[in-house]
């Protein structure tokens, strides 16, 4: 029999579309289906371990100490004044091997190191071991740290004229294409506003942990990582050893929404502590330090104009954006990318330009760039409805391209009108008043408004390994993780549907640095890149079955753990002897420049503003959504409605606020960084239209993680304005915003 | 966490006299002082746990008023037939507040002792006069959205979170005490928690080791109409950035009684006697409640970020007085 060590590569490069997928032949009819979490009993039960609840014999407690300044330098650190303390056992610190900030998504090296410089307020400068937590604590609190104070660049108002170009993040720093000036000059309708979004941290549930031990010259580290295979080769970078020094763990991440992307300062710190130590270090981030020390999303500000014909279709399209980075750091909040390719318009500018400033590291949060470009695309496009007077649904669906605007190329698949038309008749939104300020229930001012959803679909290389047991059961291997998103169950289905299993007779292994590498999870390629992988690897044991049987593949079926071909069947057990692996592999190809991929949908939002107060309520919210084949329709329910939530804080609370003075992040709590809680989440509502994508995998599915949160922050502003009649441009729309506005009582 | 000793108390006045030492505090239900604790905020030599003190009845005079021991929890609170009946604007008050997790835990002495919100108060990287005498306070000139816009000094613009104790002022409460020294003391509801003035740091008029026991509700008021109405960011789980208590008794069609106090407005539970003064006696109408609504706010003074708790306030207390009159 085959696969006796040794497995063999099936590997996909995705030159050319793929007109059939086995996933729509598979007899198990278990894809697509709304299954419960594979790994849900584990966690409502409280056996799933995540990070900081890994306990090792002899293991050390480690807290992280933050800077106390804005900008500055280390100039010392009294450990004697607390290693004294009952049960502290050192200070450690490595000022050039700390990480000065979390790494970027997807980066293979080490992010920028050395701590003794200070560029943020609460950047971690040591760690203090100890053998309690609570002992830990208390040293890191009381640490007598000397600084030399500089001076900081803490406003972002204050320095927004001295902007830099940061290189290209998935889309230019800056694009143009014919003369947008002209265009809005001899446009029938323009509409030129500004917004601004502020800078947001994804505030997952689990803190940042790393639990750090040594074997001889191995490093393991159970953490809290999205794309373990990328992070150990960051963190063995970072400590100088070689990679296959490194393993990292992530079998469970308590959500990440881009903050967990990249190694964070706790890691380094673990790690240098454990081999100084000689022990196992365990460091949790506090609250707090999730806050101060990992990733925000960037504030923006940005300009859009749009120049239409009098019929309402764009001639012109402009989103002008600023951002801010700490010094040195490449990554830009790409606000403008969807815009690309969301609208037509001869007559493009699209440009993001970077401010500097002393304020923890920006990254990647739940749909960077989408998230918060279409908080002002779509706030602007409801704009243009109203002074054209046209339904906004309208606007859009006299706005549909045939091709990318600035590519020229097809769309590899795109439903958008279809999303638009099934939300507008499901939701009722031929209800809606077109004039603002028309319907009252008692103090409250009701209102509808609706978006656009939209998010680039992307795919990275990935490998899985499956293997079928001499029991008959499957095994999946791949270091790609579940950070809630649902990647176990899907895996799951995908290989059972492949393989005729039932996808409980199927284990998945995720998290693990040592399996097949994985892209991980970000940028919502994770079910599509690790599920082709193991679309293909199956894809192989099928064949390797079939040559078995003397059958060709396409001759077989194979259901319920029977393999079933010329009217005889066959236990799968008895087929594969000592048992047979295959390696999937998959990574992009031409389909990514030959079509423009993305995923659509519309969200549908109804608000109640309260006319005394300026409070508002969202009453009830659709999305409906089109992301090709849909995996698993409930956990990817799920995700839309995580989306829309977000969507909901996005809108109406999250802010993070920075003291201007010192640079200082002040509401870094759960209790004062406000995200919805479950009174501020109504009815919301998800449906799906089929749909099927040949360009982007052989599963046929988009992305959809970040598809709930693109555009539905905008569908509650433009519910507002419907409702009350006031326009609010800086998020979050706070009541004290929409005070003012409001009519007398 | 600094190291702390741990001490159970039998009695109240055990409890009171145990307490006596510097650096000595009560916990109750521990939602505020825990967390204080974890950020050093509060740095306690030693703890004396009231919360098993038989001190978690509600019970109803003869006069028709209600004692509440001083460990009721919140929800308990909240939920008593009594309360609900005669004191609705104390039942909603304390529903408005924190989560029901957190009511099930918060004691009514606790929470009547709860510190302020400032976010500076919250981090010891911060200079702030409440916490460290002197050293400054970071939230004038600061980030203040959610602090204070009456009653302020110079020192300190904070604001007294509670829900319940809004309701508690407008409902005259008196709050019953035992000393460390074993004698009793009655401190009405207007005396107990402090203005900032040139000493933030001291928020009520308590003394070390003193022990709230009870609290006491006068008679209930006959025939008037409650509300409890709280301005916040988000519908749950956020601290008033306004509200109000309100009881108010309308008689042939004039206002006979208003009992209005303010929350998320400054360091206590504001109660102006100006504002009930203007309403009493006089026919409800828009002109009268715009009348009151101007004296509130008139010595009102905004710090920037919260400067639109003035016209808050106003509309606040504007809508909430046309809701229990009828009055337009
Ligand atoms: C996230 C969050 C949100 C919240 N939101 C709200 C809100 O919206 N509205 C609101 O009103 N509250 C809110 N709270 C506060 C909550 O109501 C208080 O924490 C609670 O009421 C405190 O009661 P406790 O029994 O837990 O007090 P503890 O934490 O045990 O004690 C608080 C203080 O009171 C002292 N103390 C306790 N009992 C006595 C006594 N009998 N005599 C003398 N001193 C005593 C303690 O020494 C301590 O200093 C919130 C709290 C949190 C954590
Ligand atoms: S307002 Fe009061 S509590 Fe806040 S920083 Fe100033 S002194 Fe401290």
């Amino acid at each position: 029999m085959f696969g006796l060590g040794k497995s063999h590569t099936n590997s996909l490069r995705m030159d050319a579309p793929q007109p059939t997928s086995l996933l729509d032949i598979g007899a198990q009819n278990v894809i697509g289906k709304p299954l419960d979490r594979y790994e849900g009993p584990l966690k409502v039960s409280g056996r799933a371990l995540y990070s900081a609840e890994y306990v090792f014999p002899d293991m050390a407690y480690g807290v992280l100490v933050g800077a106390r300044r804005g900008a500055g330098r280390v100039v010392s650190i009294d450990a004697e004044a607390v290693t004294s303390l009952p049960g502290v056992i050192d200070v450690v610190t490595d000022f050039k091997t700390f990480i000065r900030n979390p790494g970027q998504g997807g980066e293979t090296e080490a992010p920028t190191q050395g701590v003794e410089e200070i560029v943020y307020f609460g950047q971690v400068i040591a760690i203090v071991l100890a053998e309690s937590y609570e002992a830990a604590r208390d040293a890191a609190i009381r640490l007598p740290v000397e600084y030399e104070e500089a001076a900081g660049r803490f406003d972002f108002a204050a320095h927004k004229h001295e902007t830099d170009v940061p290189p290209e993040n998935n889309t230019p720093a800056h694009f143009g294409q014919g003369d947008l000036d002209q265009a809005m000059a001899e446009a029938a309708f323009t509409v030129d506003a500004s917004f601004t979004t502020p800078s947001q941290n994804s505030a997952a549930m689990e803190p940042h942990a790393s639990v750090a031990m040594w074997d001889e010259d191995r490093l393991t580290l159970y953490g809290s990582y999205q794309i373990p295979t990328k992070d150990a080769m960051q963190l063995a970078d970072a400590l100088g050893v070689g990679k296959d020094q490194v393993r990292i763990v992530s079998h469970f991440v308590g959500g990440g929404f881009g903050s967990k992307l990249g190694i964070a300062p706790e890691t380094t710190a673990a790690a240098i502590a454990a081999k100084r130590l000689g022990r196992p270090v365990k460091a949790v981030m506090l609250r707090q330090q999730v806050f101060d020390a990992t990733v925000r999303r960037s504030n923006t500000e940005q300009r859009i104009r749009l120049a239409a014909d009098a019929h309402g279709r764009l001639i012109g399209i402009g989103h002008e954006t600023l951002t801010s980075n700490l010094p040195g750091e490449d990554y830009f909040e790409p606000a403008g990318i969807g815009t690309h390719f969301l609208y037509p318009g001869e007559h493009r500018l699209i440009t993001h330009d970077q401010v500097r400033l002393n304020l923890v590291l920006s990254g990647s949060m739940r749909a960077p760039g989408e998230a918060v470009g279409m908080l002002a695309l779509e706030t602007a496009m409801d704009m243009l409805a109203e002074q054209m007077a046209i339904d906004p649904v309208e606007l859009r669906r006299r706005n549909e391209p045939l091709l990318d605007p600035e590519k020229n190329v097809p769309y590899s698949s795109r439903s958008l009108r279809e999303c638009l038309d099934l939300g507008a008749q499901t939701f009722g939104w031929d209800a809606r008043e077109t004039r603002p300020a028309q319907r009252r229930e008692g103090e409250w001012l009701i209102g509808m408004g609706m978006a656009a959803a939209a998010r680039s679909n992307l795919l990275q290389s990935e490998e899985a390994k499956v293997r079928i047991e001499p029991s008959g059961r499957a095994v999946i291997e791949t270091a790609m993780t579940d950070i809630g998103t649902g990647t176990y169950s899907v895996l799951s289905q995908i290989a059972g549907e492949l393989l005729g299993l039932d996808p409980r007779s199927v284990d998945v292994r995720l998290g693990d640095s040592d399996m097949p590498a994985s892209g991980g999870s970000g940028g919502s390629w994770g079910a599509c890149g690790s599920g082709s992988a193991v679309y293909l690897a199956c894809e192989e044991l099928r064949r390797q079955l079939a040559k078995t049987l003397g059958v060709e593949p396409g001759a077989m079926t194979l259901k319920d753990g029977l393999a079933i071909a010329q009217n005889k069947s066959m236990p799968l057990a008895e087929l594969v002897g000592d048992g047979i692996e295959a390696m999937g592999a998959i990574s992009p190809g031409k389909q990514k420049d030959a079509v423009t991929q993305a995923s659509y949908g519309a969200h549908f939002a109804e608000v109640a503003v309260n006319a005394v107060t300026g409070e508002v309520r969202v009453r009830r919210m659709l999305g409906v959504f089109a992301a090709g084949r849909i995996l698993n329709e409930k956990t990817a329910r799920s995700q839309c409605l995580g989306g829309m939530t977000f969507g909901i804080g996005a809108a109406l609370t999250e802010e993070l606020l920075h003291d201007g003075r010192t640079g200082k992040l002040v509401n870094r709590d759960l209790a004062e960084y406000h995200i919805p809680v479950n009174a501020d989440v109504p009815q919301l509502e998800v449906l799906f239209v089929a749909e099927r994508d040949q360009h982007s995998n052989p599963l046929h599915a988009k992305g959809l993680g970040e598809l709930g949160i693109s555009g539905a922050g905008a569908a509650i502003t433009n519910a507002i304005y419907n409702a009350c009649g006031v326009r609010v441009r800086d998020y979050p729309l706070t009541l004290d915003k929409i005070l003012p506005g409001l009519p007398d009582l | 966490m600094k190291l702390f000793d741990y001490q159970r108390a039998d009695t109240p006045e055990q409890a009171a006299a145990s307490a006596v030492a510097p650096g000595t505090r009560f916990i109750a239900g521990g939602t505020n002082l825990l967390d204080l604790m974890k950020l050093q905020v509060e740095t306690p030599e030693r703890l004396v746990d009231v919360s098993r003190l038989e001190l978690a009845k509600i019970e109803t005079r003869e006069d028709g008023g209600v004692t509440i021991g001083a460990m009721v929890p919140n929800s308990d609170l909240a939920a008593d037939p009594h309360v609900i009946r005669n004191y609705p604007v104390l039942s909603r008050a304390l529903l408005a507040g924190a989560t029901g997790q957190l009511r099930n835990k918060a004691t009514t002495g606790g929470n009547l002792l709860q510190r302020t919100r400032c976010y500076y108060f919250y981090d010891v990287a911060t200079p702030c006069n409440k916490r460290e005498p002197g050293s400054g306070c970071s939230a004038i000139g600061g980030v203040n959205r959610i602090l204070a816009i009456l009653g302020t000094s110079d020192q300190c613009i904070a604001t007294h979170p509670s829900d319940m104790a809004v309701a508690m002022r407008a409902l005259d409460a008196t709050i019953v005490t035992v000393k460390a020294d074993g004698d009793r003391r009655r401190i009405p509801m207007a005396e107990f928690h402090r203005l900032p003035g040139d000493r933030p740091h001291i928020d009520t008029i308590l003394e070390q080791g003193e022990l709230i026991t009870h609290v006491e509700l006068p008679s209930p008021p006959p025939g008037g109409r409650h509300a409890y109405r709280k301005v916040r960011d988000r519908a749950s789980y956020a601290f008033a950035l306004v509200s109000v208590a309100a009881v108010i008794e309308v008689e042939d069609g004039r206002i006979a009684k208003a009992a209005l106090a303010f929350g998320g407005l400054a360091h206590k539970p504001w109660r102006d006697p100006e504002v009930e003064h203007i309403l009493i006696g006089q026919t409800p109408g828009k002109a009268l409640f715009e009348a009151a609504a101007d004296a509130l706010v008139r010595d009102a003074r905004g710090f920037g970020h919260n400067d639109f708790k003035i016209p808050l306030a106003r509309r606040t207390l504007i809508a909430t007085l046309q809701d229990l009159t009828g009055g337009r």
